[in-house]
């Protein structure tokens, strides 16, 4: 319901793709969505909540689209990677084939850097090529490039590392237990305490008691466009990047140093980017400063593009997990205290694992109201890829184990799971785990009504209890409620500082000026609307400036759901700006039409210089956060959402299939409903494959499963129907009231999935993912007590 | 070096080609870097993605698992041969309306496939849909809008949609 603000009026209004009063339901609706928009905002038409085309889109369908791979330089040379083949120890020696005539080729080692030796992330901590030592396998140690790239593969395996081998650390335990250290003192990348009420006062009286260890596997993002840029060097104008990257400015930063430039003579542009779901957020940096460094030694414009098995073997995954509840509830299944513990496996280096660990933190207790909350939370080094940024960003780790937790609560206390759930959901008024007082509603009890009503819960439930004893097909249906806070956490985006704004071309388009990085999910598209729609005019009027740091200021990084909703904002800003200034120097009226418009630029440039209009980050009210305490309002918005998956198990294959899936969300207000549903479709596929099929599996620390073929993600045939519900309530502090969308999705397939794999086979699995492998070692066990006890 | 290489000469997208390369060079890579056609895309290089998918002869096949030497006289299409006069081909024109491509990576190869699902199948079942695109790994849409695209492109418009189309399996 848009209870707040006239412009959801035109949703209230649009019909034809049934956008009501509640709900945008748009999934099943199966409307075919007209094109012809009357986008005009001097009417009363509105621009965001419409289902404009996808800015980008003709270019990428007709196969015009330039990707990095598709794009060459003049005299351009190809670069590829020597990596360790050995998790842990000393390089000893490096020797060259001498059936190669490496004079062809260009070589570069760490002494050819200029600078620091370091990706800059959070610690610098990360050398950009290794230093005599290495500490997972597949670490870059040195350079080639030739102007063939059919030569480099011979090339690469022609260099012969030769090491003085350590022992390695490959689990959260092994490092815990500090069998070696290596990283640090103690292994420990971070560790959080946050701390509520008073859990040890609790335990003696509560009714029940129930506790619970749950584990997540790491996970590839598997974009479909692998790691790739394209690299030059002069001498005057310094170091110029192409890249399928997702944060511009991220790879500013590191280049900068490895360098030793100042920021003037470092550019980074953004190439088309065929996915990357947190894959390329930080890795980018890396692969950007090699295709540098082998541009500065050979003279030439190099390109590097990873193939499927190097990506998969050296870029980074989603942080494996350990996860341990301990919960008190009185008699009637309210909770008293949560102490949880969670521990994620950061890999080699420090990279993105304390943030990764802070959003794990802050969404382990999920919606739910506990007076007494205590979560330890520590990140650990192992001789692994470092694992990285990844849809989600901790918070699927910690509600997987939280919301199969909740099941196996419901079942010790003989509750209904849905029941449970709806005994201890936050409401307004409410504070959550960091004493954040929810100042904005929570409808958590409406999305759930809803996600039972359009999923028929309750008679699935029953006609799988009912047929199930009779089929080797065993039916289940699994339930997980969330949160995804929307935004970087506490200080984040106040630190961050972001500037954004548009100008007006004298060509006559107005132009979006962000960092942000269309890979997708629809920034250029969902941008331009909110500009359109803020100034007035047609949304082809409006177009994206390049992602170039010669051209846009720093927005921030485009991750953490927070495009629309943070950037989106200024945008909101920027283009009221616009007109005020417009209105003050060049006698725009109130109401203009387009020629009026692009005519009162025209005298502003005459009179004033260029039309640009920039505004900066402003915090919403009231907010503050505690980074020693992890105390107060951890995010500025919380995104709401309630999955429902059905599920088969086959008995006899033992494999496992979501048949149905439903997902309900509060989302703010939707922007544009065809690609804010097809986000929600693509994370809830993204979360079936994290449950049911997608295992990396590591021999001696190195991906032994770096292929296609045998990293299996869910295909056409895989992915069920998938429902998808909007209920809208608006975030006033977002752009037009939009929140975080992004990451939510990943957040509850998981849980929901395994949930229903318990309700249809008795079993409760703790751990993902859970492949037929992984059932079979359970059910075996089963069975054969079965057998035993009726013998 | 050695011996120039044989002149194979096929044609693509209504055009004659000749080109003068090693004859294991995979198709894919000559359509790339020889003849400058950079919308078909590689994701694996051996098979399982799909986004090198072009029509040879009228089958849908994946570029990187065909030696060029295979296509002598053959008949290919790749995306850049989908549109007519400028005017988007009913499934490109689909796929822009329903949200059917997100960060277009698997885009040309989705659209090969579909291309060829709907000359052997018209009117496809929502069956018919998962299995001709099976061979296409998308990563971004979970496939519901593609699934939409391709309903759309054949001209079963919500109305003529059987409610549960979409969801049957």
């Amino acid at each position: 319901m848009c209870w707040r603000g006239l412009w959801c009026g035109w949703l209230n209004n649009a019909s034809a793709l049934n956008l009501g009063r509640d709900v945008v339901c748009y999934a099943s609706t199966h409307v075919a969505i007209a094109v012809s928009l009357p986008m005009s905002t001097n009417t009363t038409t509105r621009i965001v909540g419409a289902p404009v085309p996808r800015k980008e889109g003709a270019g990428k369908l007709l196969g015009r689209a330039l990707y990095v791979d598709d794009i060459e330089r003049k005299d351009m040379w190809h670069g590829a990677t020597v990596r360790s083949s050995i998790p842990r120890g000393f390089i000893r020696s490096i020797e060259f084939d001498r059936r190669i005539d490496w004079s062809q080729y260009a070589v570069v080692t760490a002494a050819d850097i200029p600078g620091e030796n370091h990706i800059q992330l959070i610690v610098a901590d990360q050398p950009c090529l290794a230093d005599g030592v290495v500490n997972h396998c597949d670490e870059a140690i040195l350079l080639l490039a030739h102007p063939d790239r059919h030569k480099l593969r011979e090339a690469v395996e022609a260099v012969r590392v030769e090491y003085d081998p350590l022992p390695p650390i490959f689990t959260i335990e092994e490092s815990e237990r500090q069998d070696q250290t290596v990283w640090g003192r103690d292994n420990l990348f971070k560790s959080f305490l946050l701390e509520t009420g008073d859990v040890d006062s609790v335990w003696k009286s509560a009714a029940h008691i129930v506790e619970g260890e749950y584990r997540t596997g790491a996970q590839e993002h598997l974009y479909i466009e692998n790691n790739g840029v394209i690299a030059e060097w002069s001498p005057e104008s310094g170091v110029t990047i192409w890249g399928s990257l997702q944060c511009p400015y991220y790879v500013h930063k590191t280049l900068i140093k490895i360098f030793d430039l100042p920021e003037e003579r470092v550019r980074v542009v953004q190439t088309e980017t065929g996915g990357a779901f947190g894959g390329k957020e930080d890795y980018p940096s890396m692969l950007a400063s090699h295709a540098a460094l082998l541009a500065m030694k050979s003279g030439h414009p190099i390109k590097m593009v990873y193939d499927r098995m190097e990506d998969l073997a050296a870029t980074t995954k989603r942080h494996p997990s350990r996860t341990r509840h301990r919960t008190a509830l009185d008699k009637d299944g309210k909770l008293l205290a949560m102490e949880i513990d969670l521990a994620t496996d950061g890999g080699a280096y420090a990279t993105l694992s304390s943030t990764v660990l802070s959003r794990a933190t802050l969404h382990a207790a999920g919606p739910y109201s506990c007076p007494n909350v205590r979560i330890r939370s520590k990140s650990w080094a192992t001789n692994k890829v470092p694992y990285g940024a990844f849809r989600g960003f901790g918070a699927p780790q910690a509600i997987f184990a939280l919301e199969r937790h909740m099941d196996e609560i419901a079942t010790a206390l003989g509750i209904d799971p849905v029941e449970l759930r709806r005994r201890n959901f936050l409401h307004d008024g409410d504070t959550t785990a960091t004493e954040q007082v929810m100042r904005e509603p929570v409808i958590m009890d409406r999305l759930l009504d809803r996600v039972l009503h359009e999923s028929g819960y309750y008679a699935r439930r029953t006609r799988f209890a009912r047929e199930n004893p009779s089929g080797t097909v065993k039916r289940g249906i699994g339930i997980a409620a969330f949160y995804h806070g929307s935004g970087f956490t506490g200080s984040g985006e106040r630190i961050l500082n972001s500037l954004a704004g548009v100008d007006v071309t004298p060509e006559g388009k107005v132009r979006v000026l962000v960092s942000n990085t269309e890979f997708g999910q629809g920034t250029n598209t969902v941008l331009t609307q909110i500009a359109a729609e803020a100034i007035g005019i047609d949304y082809d009027d409006v177009t994206m400036a390049a992602a170039d740091t010669g051209m846009v200021p720093n927005s921030g990084p485009t991750v953490a759901s927070r495009t629309v909703m943070v950037v989106g904002r200024l945008i909101e800003r920027a283009g009221l700006q616009l007109l005020a200034m417009l209105r003050e120097h060049a006698a725009l009226g109130t109401r203009f039409t387009r020629n009026e418009f692009f005519s009162a630029c025209e005298r502003y440039r005459a009179a004033k210089g260029e039309v640009v209009s920039l505004v900066r980050y402003e915090a919403p009210p009231g907010i503050f956060w505690d980074d020693e305490k992890y105390h107060g309002e951890a995010y500025p918005s919380y995104a709401w959402s309630i999955h429902v998956a059905q599920v088969a198990v086959d008995m006899v294959t033992l494999s496992a299939e979501v048949e149905e899936f439903w997902a309900v969300q509060e989302v703010g207000c939707v922007l544009n409903p065809v690609l804010a549903t097809g986000q929600i479709e693509g994370g809830v596929a993204q979360g079936i494959g994290y449950a049911l099929y997608e295992k990396v599996l590591l021999q001696n620390g190195h991906m032994a499963n770096n292929q296609m073929t045998n990293y299996i993600i869910p295909t056409a045939e895989d992915v069920p129907p998938i429902h998808v519900y909007f209920e809208e309530i608006p975030f006033r502090y977002g752009g037009y009231g939009a929140k975080g969308i992004g990451e939510l999705p990943h957040d509850g397939p998981a849980p929901a999935i395994v949930n229903a794999i318990k309700d249809a086979t008795g079993i409760s699995f703790h751990a993902i993912p859970l492949l037929p492998e992984d059932l079979l070692t359970e059910l075996g066990v089963r069975q054969t007590a079965e057998e035993s006890a009726t013998l | 070096m050695s011996a120039p290489w044989p002149i194979i000469r096929f044609t693509v997208n209504s055009e004659s080609c000749a080109v003068q390369v090693p004859p294991m060079k995979r198709l894919l890579d000559v359509l790339r870097e020889d003849l400058h056609l950079t919308g078909t895309k590689e994701g694996c290089g051996e098979g399982e993605c799909g986004s090198c998918s072009v029509r040879m002869n009228g089958e849908l096949v994946n570029s990187c698992l065909v030696p060029v030497l295979q296509a002598e006289g053959a008949d290919i299409q790749t995306v850049e041969g989908l549109a007519l006069n400028g005017k988007l081909h009913p499934l490109q024109q689909a796929f822009l309306d329903c949200g059917g491509a997100q960060c277009g990576i698997c885009t040309p190869g989705m659209l090969m496939a579909a291309a060829q699902l709907i000359e052997r199948h018209p009117h496809p079942s929502m069956a018919q849909i998962r299995e001709g695109l099976a061979g296409n790994l998308c990563r971004c849409t979970g496939f519901m809008r593609i699934f939409e695209s391709v309903l759309a492109a054949t001209t079963q418009t919500a109305e003529s949609v059987p409610a549960k189309a979409l969801n049957a399996r």
